[in-house]
This record gives C-alpha cells, sequence and structure tokens, in this order.
C-alpha cells in the first residue's frame, strides 16, 4: 500500500445493542474499509445505564480510510460514542533501579510522562529493603509506533539526573 | 602443523594436551616465567606436570618460545587491556617471521586491532582468532562466511559468568552477593570477578565483533559503552519475572556502536539462556536471525575454536 506511513493508530469506542452478532456487524465495516484490528475490548458484564455494552476498537487506519469507517459504522446504526483521537499503539517495559522512594517516585514519573509523551499504563515497585534501600520500579508505557527510542532517551535522561539506572528492552530480532 | 602455545592456563594447556588429536605437533609451550622448546616436539604430559608441580614448564626462558621453530603460534596469555601487551608483541614478532597466529588472547584484536591488521598484511603469515569471541561457538566463521556487510548488527549473552548469576538469581530470587559466592565456590566465578560482573569481558568480545563487522572503522573498548550487574537488586529480576520478562547481560553491536549491559528480555526467546550458557544472534541482510549457542568458556572448548582456525590456515 502506497499510503501505509501515513497510518495511525485509533481507538474507538462504541455501545452495542445486547443482541447475539452485534458484535460482528460492528467489526465488519472496519474491515470491509481497509481498517486493520489491533484490539477488541468486550465488557460484557459491565452495562451502560441504557443496558447497551461497552466496547473498544483499536485499529489502525490512514485517515481517510478511518473517517470512512465511523460513516460506515454511523450508517450501519452503531452507537460511536468516541473515535479519532490518536492513540497508542507500542509498549514499552522498563525496570528503573535505585534510591526511588528517596528521589521521589511520583516527580520522576510525571516528568517521564511529560517528556516523554508516553502514557504510563501500568506500574510496580518492589522495595523489599525498605523504602530507604535501594528499589526497583517496572513501568509500562503506551506509546505511538517508532517512538520508542526518542521514550527511552528521555527517561535515560531523567534517570541520569537521579542516579537510578535504566533497564531498557532488547529491541526485538525474532521477525 | 607445528604449534607453539604462549600461555600455560586452562587454554593454553588444552591446546597443549589436544594437539596431538587434530594431527599437530607442539614445538614450544611458555608461561610467564619459563618454557620449554623442542623442534621435534615437547613432551606436553611432563611439561603440565610440571606446570602443576612447580609453577613453571621447562628450563627456558619464556622468549625461547617465541623464537622456536613452528608455523603456528598460539597467543594464549592473559587479556590485558590498553596496550595489550605481552600479547601484542608476541603476535607481531610471530607476523614479522611470516609465521600464522591464533589468538586466545583478546586483548591485542579488541585494543589494537588496526595495527594486528597492518602487520599482519606486511606478513605471509594470517591471523585468526576464532576463539576469542564466544569460545567454542563459531561466531567469527560465521560471520566470514556470511560476509560481514550482510550483517546488520549481532547481539547475544557472551558472559557465562554473568548469565549464571542473573539466571540463578532470577530463578530462585537469591541476591547478587549470595549467588556470586555460590558462583565462585562452583569455580564458576574468579575470586575477582570484575572482569565478568562488571561487563568488560562481554565489552572486548563486542569490541572484536565491532571491529569485524566494520573494517577500517577501528573500535576499542573505550568507545564501547558498557554497564555491569553488581548492582542489580533481585526486586528488579522480580518485577521483570512478574511481566513474563527476564534480566541478562547482553551485548549489542549495530550502527549504534557498541553496548552491553542489563537488558529486560522475554522469559522464554532464543536469547534467554541459563547457567554459563552463552548465544550470539546475528541478524542478517537476506537470512533473518541466526541464533548461535553453545560453551562460551573453558580450557577443551575454547582449545576447539583454537583448533578450528588452525584448520582453516592456508598453505597447507
Amino acid at each position: 500500500m502506497s499510503e501505509s506511513e501515513d497510518v495511525h493508530a485509533y481507538t474507538v469506542r462504541l455501545e452495542l445493542t445486547d443482541r447475539p452478532g452485534e458484535l460482528l456487524r460492528a467489526l465488519e465495516p472496519i474491515a470491509e474499509t481497509g481498517g486493520n484490528l489491533l484490539s477488541i475490548f468486550h465488557e460484557r458484564g459491565n452495562l451502560t445505564p441504557r443496558g447497551d455494552i461497552p466496547v473498544e476498537v483499536d485499529l489502525e487506519a490512514t485517515p481517510e480510510r478511518f473517517e470512512q469507517i465511523v460513516d460506515a459504522l454511523k450508517a450501519a446504526d452503531i452507537t460511536v460514542i468516541e473515535a479519532g483521537s490518536d492513540r497508542y499503539s507500542e509498549e514499552i517495559v522498563v525496570v528503573l533501579v535505585g534510591h526511588l522512594v528517596e528521589t521521589d517516585l511520583s516527580h520522576t514519573l510525571s516528568q517521564i510522562q511529560e517528556a516523554s509523551g508516553a502514557s504510563i499504563k501500568d506500574f510496580a515497585l518492589s522495595a523489599p529493603e525498605g523504602e530507604n534501600a535501594e528499589s526497583s520500579a517496572r513501568l509500562r508505557m503506551a506509546t505511538e509506533a517508532g517512538k520508542s527510542e526518542q521514550i527511552l532517551a528521555a527517561i535515560r535522561e531523567i534517570a541520569g539526573d537521579k542516579e537510578l539506572s535504566v533497564i531498557e528492552p532488547l529491541g526485538e530480532v525474532d521477525r | 602443523m607445528k604449534l607453539a602455545v604462549l600461555g600455560a592456563g586452562a587454554v593454553g594447556s588444552s591446546v597443549a594436551e589436544l594437539a596431538s588429536q587434530y594431527g599437530h605437533t607442539i614445538t614450544a609451550l611458555a608461561d610467564s616465567q619459563s618454557a620449554v622448546v623442542d623442534a621435534d616436539g615437547i613432551d606436553v604430559d611432563s611439561a603440565l606436570a610440571r606446570k602443576q608441580a612447580e609453577g613453571i614448564v621447562g628450563d627456558a626462558e619464556p622468549e625461547e618460545a617465541l623464537s622456536a621453530s613452528y608455523d603456528v603460534l598460539v597467543e594464549a596469555t592473559p587479556t590485558t587491556l590498553g596496550e595489550a601487551e605481552p600479547g601484542f608483541t608476541h603476535v607481531t614478532e610471530a607476523l614479522n617471521r611470516d609465521k600464522h597466529v591464533v589468538l586466545a588472547n583478546k586483548g591485542p584484536v579488541a585494543e589494537r586491532y588496526g595495527e594486528v591488521r597492518e602487520a599482519e598484511q606486511d606478513s605471509e603469515g594470517t591471523v585468526l582468532f576464532e576463539a576469542t569471541v564466544g569460545g567454542a561457538m563459531p561466531v567469527l566463521s560465521t560471520i566470514a562466511d556470511f560476509d560481514a556487510d550482510k550483517i546488520t548488527a549481532v547481539r547475544g549473552v557472551l558472559n557465562g559468568t554473568a548469565n549464571f548469576i542473573l539466571s540463578r538469581m532470577a530463578a530462585e530470587g537469591l541476591g547478587y552477593e549470595h549467588v556470586l559466592a555460590e558462583a565462585q565456590d562452583l569455580g564458576v566465578a574468579e575470586t575477582d570477578p570484575s572482569f565478568d560482573v562488571d561487563g568488560t569481558d562481554a565489552a572486548l568480545k563486542c569490541v572484536i565483533l565491532a571491529n569485524v563487522l566494520s573494517e577500517g572503522e577501528e573500535c576499542t573498548l573505550e568507545d564501547a559503552v558498557v554497564e555491569g550487574i553488581r548492582d542489580l537488586p533481585s526486586s528488579a529480576l522480580d518485577l521483570a519475572n512478574e511481566d513474563g520478562k527476564t534480566i541478562r547481560l547482553i551485548g549489542e553491536v549495530s550502527d549504534d556502536g557498541v553496548r552491553v549491559g542489563p537488558r529486560l528480555i522475554e522469559e522464554n526467546t532464543a536469547l534467554t539462556v541459563t547457567g554459563t550458557r552463552n548465544i550470539v544472534q546475528v541478524e542478517t541482510t537476506h537470512a533473518g536471525v541466526l541464533n548461535i549457542s553453545g560453551r562460551g568458556a573453558g580450557g577443551p572448548e575454547t582449545a576447539s575454536a583454537v583448533f578450528a582456525d588452525i584448520g582453516r590456515l592456508p598453505n597447507q
């Protein structure tokens, strides 16, 4: 595809009527319009006040195709709650080691979030020796495709200022 | 072939001991204090027995081994940094005499690669050093076969001691000091483990790889970004483990240079070898990724790579 470099990741939030076949009906316009499905989050047990089922769909498409997808969904009478906001399609996990608590962990995290533009999806701290000793933290961040190197550079710098070490992920080679 | 072996440590001794099985004759063997020389072949067993008992291999001066009669000089003295002496002088002196050189000592090809290559150009002799990267594993010969031009990156676990420590810490939830002491008891780690746990040994191997991959642009240890595993708390391994990952000391050679440090990797991939095992991944332009795994250290293992090199020498 010649337009492949212009592909973005999108998240669409839908509300589906609790009826067999509805999910398939919602996904069809995406597939038919050439969107690439990344993930589907289907909360079967969590109903909206109207009794509908919220579904979150992550997909990749060019901006033009994304517009067509949203139009096709609406034309099929599917409730689109939110669409469009450029979202994240890649994940990076790093482990930070050092005096994390003493060097103000929440400050470190917000600095990382600000400087890198990544969103921290989850976070775990392990401080078996107590909060004043060295501890480790695992950060899972969501980012746009192709931004990993930039984000790692930002983390390296912030960690360097606080004398923390960063255990970085190894780039994928098993293609 | 007639071999002169410099260095009578684990590798040198194994080369001397196994040479006859590969059809070679040892005409000289030296350690740092002494040498034994005989153009018809030395008595290897008694030289090694004497090394055990008295700490010397014979009554000759070490320099006599260098000037002895031989086809191939096997340089297996301890790796030294910076000037890489006395290994570097041994290499150039053999080349000046138009003899072949097979290195197990990383120093000369890591720290003075350009000078070694220059000396080789002026000589009838050839320099090979498979044993310097990954012990028994055929890493450099694979790179040569595939052509350095067609290789985009090399990465892997290149130090068995560090890998043993990290895989044991991960599996048992034990601390660094505890596992290090255990490794020392088992003979997996040396009394002074710095070379291994600070990443220096892995970095030297990566520097050699970088030199081979980028003919012309010389790299030394100073150009490498190196981080060790001494300060790695077991809590970091626990957190990695909770997420289906682990931490290993990984050496990487790419367009971005040479980098060695603890890295997060998926728990069940080719790279996550356990114990003292090593692995090298070669990323090729036309053939995807090759994994070469095996024993990266040890006397007979490293000697095997030395014999493989001797077999590759021209004009036999």
